[in-house]
């Protein structure tokens, strides 16, 4: 046992410290490309998107300084968006950036740090999200569920088919 | 909206109680069965008051209980909040792994256009 660290399936999610989540991913893929699938909107709108949403306003200024703005409309064509602020680019290793949602579900802003490190043509992926306070980053823990969001998963077989079936 | 109820404050707490590397091989150890203090304390270089602090910590997240023996006054692992914590990471987790799955079909694409188009600078 690894404290609060799971490590069932591929992804990992840890709590590092008191207001941060972690994620570690590894994609079977140059770093390259994975920096692209996030930083590109013709590639970010095609996988970070729930089954039966659509992903119409995808905006990226890859620069420090520079703003990002997404917004995704549910079946029932309730928007949900978010945004925020480059703060470090270096590419394919990593980057820095804020995030706000505009119906915020926690407070403040929070801090995103991804650092690609490729070994082999694979590459892991760390997402660190820190959060104002322990309360705000617990809340957000607790979130999917409250919001429906965890329904994703149980349609995953679906998604995954219809998105082959997309390409 | 972030009002703290009962279950939050215990999720807080557990959550806090797992952030300590000492607690976390604490709660590794009572995992295979209840121990003393002082068995507790022998894998740590660390005094028995040491811990002590960290078990107290561990007892108010509900982690950590007291055993019937008066004398040995075993701790043993209480499962329950630990689950609830772990289960909250889970669901975490698997609204993510959602994501990464698709991510992954997008990549398979990218690398096979990759191949067929002839060399360039990447």
């Amino acid at each position: 046992m690894k404290g609060a660290t799971r490590n069932v399936g591929k992804l990992q999610v840890t709590t590092p410290s008191d207001r941060e989540i972690a994620m570690i991913r590894v994609f079977d893929a140059p770093r390259s490309m994975v920096f692209d699938a996030w930083t590109k909107p013709e590639l970010l709108k095609q996988w970070l998107v729930r089954s039966g949403w659509t992903f119409p306003v995808c905006e990226i200024d890859l620069r420090v300084g520079g703003k990002y703005r997404w917004v995704w409309r549910s079946p029932a064509g309730k928007d949900m968006g978010m945004g925020g602020v480059y703060r470090e680019i270096v590419r394919p290793e990593r980057i820095v950036a804020t995030e706000k949602f505009d119906d915020p579900w926690y407070e403040g802003e929070a801090v995103d740090t991804m650092t690609f490190v490729e070994k082999g043509g694979k590459t892991t992926l760390t997402t660190t999200v820190l959060y104002a306070s322990r309360e705000v980053r617990d809340s957000v823990l607790k979130s999917p569920m409250e919001k429906g969001i965890a329904e994703n998963y149980d349609n995953l077989d679906k998604v995954l088919a219809s998105t082959r079936k997309a390409i | 909206m972030l009002a703290t109820t009962a279950p939050d404050r215990t999720l807080n707490a557990t959550f806090a109680a797992l952030a300590d590397p000492t607690r976390r091989a604490i709660l590794a150890r009572l995992a295979s069965g209840e121990a003393s203090v002082a068995e507790l304390a022998k894998p740590f270089s660390m005094s028995q008051p040491a811990i002590s602090k960290h078990l107290k910590v561990l007892e108010r997240a509900g982690l950590v209980s007291r055993g019937q023996d008066a004398q040995r006054r075993p701790r043993r692992l209480e499962a329950t909040p630990l689950a609830d914590a772990t289960e909250w990471l889970e669901r975490y987790r698997r609204f993510w792994e959602g994501h990464y799955q698709r991510l992954d079909a997008l990549l398979v694409v990218m690398k096979t256009k990759h191949k067929k188009r002839p060399r360039t600078k990447r």
